[in-house]
């Protein structure tokens, strides 16, 4: 997926939405700062997301973080290979490393998403 | 800076029929085995145990005790863990048969020594708080914090108030949200400012009707004093809720400032950090806590009591206690270690401990400040928490690499990626009792590592038995046990990569 076409939230989780279908990853920028990872705690299929609330973690080597809901809906497929196998997560964060697709209560992604060029702007202020 | 071989276990270093035991002769009848026990009693054979003469034994031992790094042998900067240098006068004293030899089963009349100097540490604690009613029961600062949350919990049970939220800065100790809801309540994260101080719009914003305590740490993890404390306990009472302090740095204030009068309600103690308490190892630790006088009811009974006699007793007679939290006195010889070093110390050395940890801290953040940023100001208290982001984004050198290399300059490496508002995250406390001179090598050793290759720090550090662990590989599928199969299929001496070895050693 090309990263300037998702949208992201303030806790680096990415979305891409495809009709009522959303897609939730991590971004490129949050995978680097967690570096190694280790195991990632998804939610089941079919449970409820309330947006702005933690729907799982992920832990490294430096620390255990929660993963926050984006959007509300109800998840429909979650990437069990990921939760297999980190390396994909830890290389492809856009792509083969989504995490949940989840069906969404509203079309319209919440206000405090942030397009491409400004979560890029919010990541580089806090790098420096 | 020379290297060790890995020692050999005792099992690989085990012999048939090497052993030092010399047993004297028997002098009863000797019968077999089999007419004394059952077939179905004994084992096929004996225990798969290694064997060893005494003198095999030592030096396994003594080479795996080389191999710590402790603060009696290096200076330790762990920065929230205040690794102060312990006198080892306390140490001596804990261990008197007058006090180690009690037992707290003895009748009260003959524990009246012991129980003299429990009520003058709850005194000396209650006086360094401000805060009067102690308990000395919690067994460590978490459970402190537990302990003092379910205190705030019946004050508002008995006030008929539904008060279900904790509010705790992004920036706290981890035990604060696991303490919150141990106790029953929502943590609720207020975020810091640019300063790296709470937030407080966020804070007005978050306070409210269900608002039961808020947790604050003072200094806090970034090593700044928030000075709207004041402003904060104001807000908070005018809602009816209650102010926490995690007094895990209250290296920095002893004496300066009192809690209580900064408006706090309730705190704990880290004896272990600020009292000379054993640092670590698993325990016993203690977490006393003072809370407002009109909570003391709630306390964990019993407490110790002073009749006007002058007898002391241990106060059960509680009826609005939470309970107990801890068998007995609490662990008396860690409490013990508080009672010399404050005693020692005295109100005005006490003052000192905390200007010269103070002082300490910013004169090394001024030696590294400008290869090590500190992101939240030039000044700080006990601590301060420098970052690598610019030698990260510049060198591809992380935090991780910096304290791992520190290894190889002999010094144990500071707190890293903690707290987490911070990226790549170095926190440093030099403590009180380290000199100028270490300060300034310390300093010496992080500018160095600043301008080393960087593919050399990736697998530093170099000097160790165990170089660069592979973490993931050890959270993930650890070796935690030896089997002969392992050994038999690599060969002997110290045929193990060093791969394999490194997984089991950091799990």
């Amino acid at each position: 997926m090309d990263p300037k076409a998702l949208k992201y939230s303030p806790t680096h989780e990415w979305v891409h939405l495809d009709g009522d279908i959303a897609t939730v990853g991590l971004s490129k920028f949050a995978v680097d700062q967690l570096t190694d990872l280790i195991v990632i705690d998804l939610p089941p299929v079919g449970k409820t997301l309330v947006a702005g609330k933690s729907f799982g973690e992920v832990e490294s080597v430096k620390s255990v973080n929660d993963l926050y809901a984006p959007v509300a809906g109800e998840v429909v497929a979650v990437n069990d290979a990921v939760a297999a196998n980190l390396q994909i997560l830890a290389e492809h964060p856009f792509d083969e490393g989504w995490l949940i697709k989840v069906k969404v209560d509203s079309t319209t992604l919440p206000a405090d998403l942030l397009d491409f060029d400004v979560y890029e702007k919010k990541i580089a202020d806090e790098a420096h | 800076m020379y290297k060790l071989d890995t020692p050999p276990l005792l099992f690989e270093s085990s012999r048939p029929g090497r052993s030092t035991s010399i047993f004297p002769t028997s002098d009863v009848p000797t019968k077999p085995l089999a007419t004394l026990m059952p077939a179905t009693a004994l084992a096929d054979g004996p225990p798969p145990l290694p064997e060893l003469g005494e003198l095999d034994v030592v030096r396994h031992y003594m080479a795996l005790s080389t191999l710590n790094m402790s603060i009696d042998s290096n200076f330790y900067p762990l920065g929230s863990c205040t690794m102060k240098y312990n006198p080892k006068r306390n140490e001596r004293l804990a261990a008197l048969p007058g006090l180690g030899a009690q037992h707290p089963y003895q009748d009260e009349s003959t524990l009246q020594g012991l129980l003299e100097i429990l009520y003058d540490v709850q005194s000396m604690l209650g006086e360094i708080a401000g805060l009067p009613a102690v308990s000395l029961q919690p067994a460590a600062g978490a459970q402190g914090e537990l302990t003092a949350l379910l205190v705030a919990a019946a004050h508002f049970r008995d006030l008929g108030l539904k008060r279900t939220q904790v509010l705790i800065p992004d920036s706290a100790h981890g035990t604060n949200p696991a303490s919150a809801h141990l106790a029953g309540f929502d943590a609720v994260t207020i975020k810091s400012d640019a300063r790296g101080l709470v937030d407080l719009d966020d804070f007005k914003s978050k306070l409210g009707d269900l608002t039961a305590v808020f947790m604050m740490t003072n200094p806090n993890t970034v090593g700044l004093f928030d000075p709207q404390i004041a402003e904060i306990a104001r807000l908070l009472h005018d809602r009816g809720a209650l102010l926490y302090l995690d007094g895990a740095n209250m290296n920095a204030i002893l004496g300066a400032v009192r809690p209580g009068d900064m408006g706090v309600d309730l705190m704990h103690y880290n004896p272990h950090k600020t009292f000379s308490g054993p640092h670590g190892g698993g325990g016993p630790g203690a977490g006393p806590i003072a809370v407002r006088a009109d909570l003391g009811k709630y306390l964990p009974a019993p407490v110790v009591a002073r009749d006007a006699d002058g007898t002391y007793r241990l106060d059960h007679d509680r009826p609005r206690s939470i309970g107990r939290v801890r068998a007995f006195f609490g662990n008396v010889g860690v409490l013990f270690r508080a009672y010399c070093y404050i005693r020692t110390h005295g109100p005005e050395g006490l003052k000192n401990v905390s200007r010269h940890a103070v002082l300490n801290a910013n004169y090394l953040l001024s030696l590294v400040k400008h290869v090590y940023p500190v992101p939240c100001g030039d000044r700080c208290m006990h601590e301060f928490v420098a970052s690598a982001r610019s030698l990260a984004r510049d060198r591809g050198v992380r935090a991780m690499d910096i304290a791992k290399r520190l290894i190889d300059f002999n010094f144990h490496a500071p707190t890293i990626y903690f707290p987490l508002i911070v990226s790549e995250a170095l926190m440093i406390e030099p403590t009180e009792t380290e000199s100028r001179e270490t300060l300034e090598t310390f300093a010496a050793a992080l500018l160095a590592i600043a301008a080393e290759d960087p593919a050399m720090l990736h697998d530093a550090p170099h000097s160790t038995t165990i170089s660069r662990a592979d973490e993931v590989k050890a959270a993930k599928s650890p070796v935690l046990v030896w089997k002969p199969a392992h050994a038999a299929s690599t060969p002997s001496e110290n045929g193990r990569s060093k791969s394999n070895r490194a997984a089991p050693s950091v799990a």
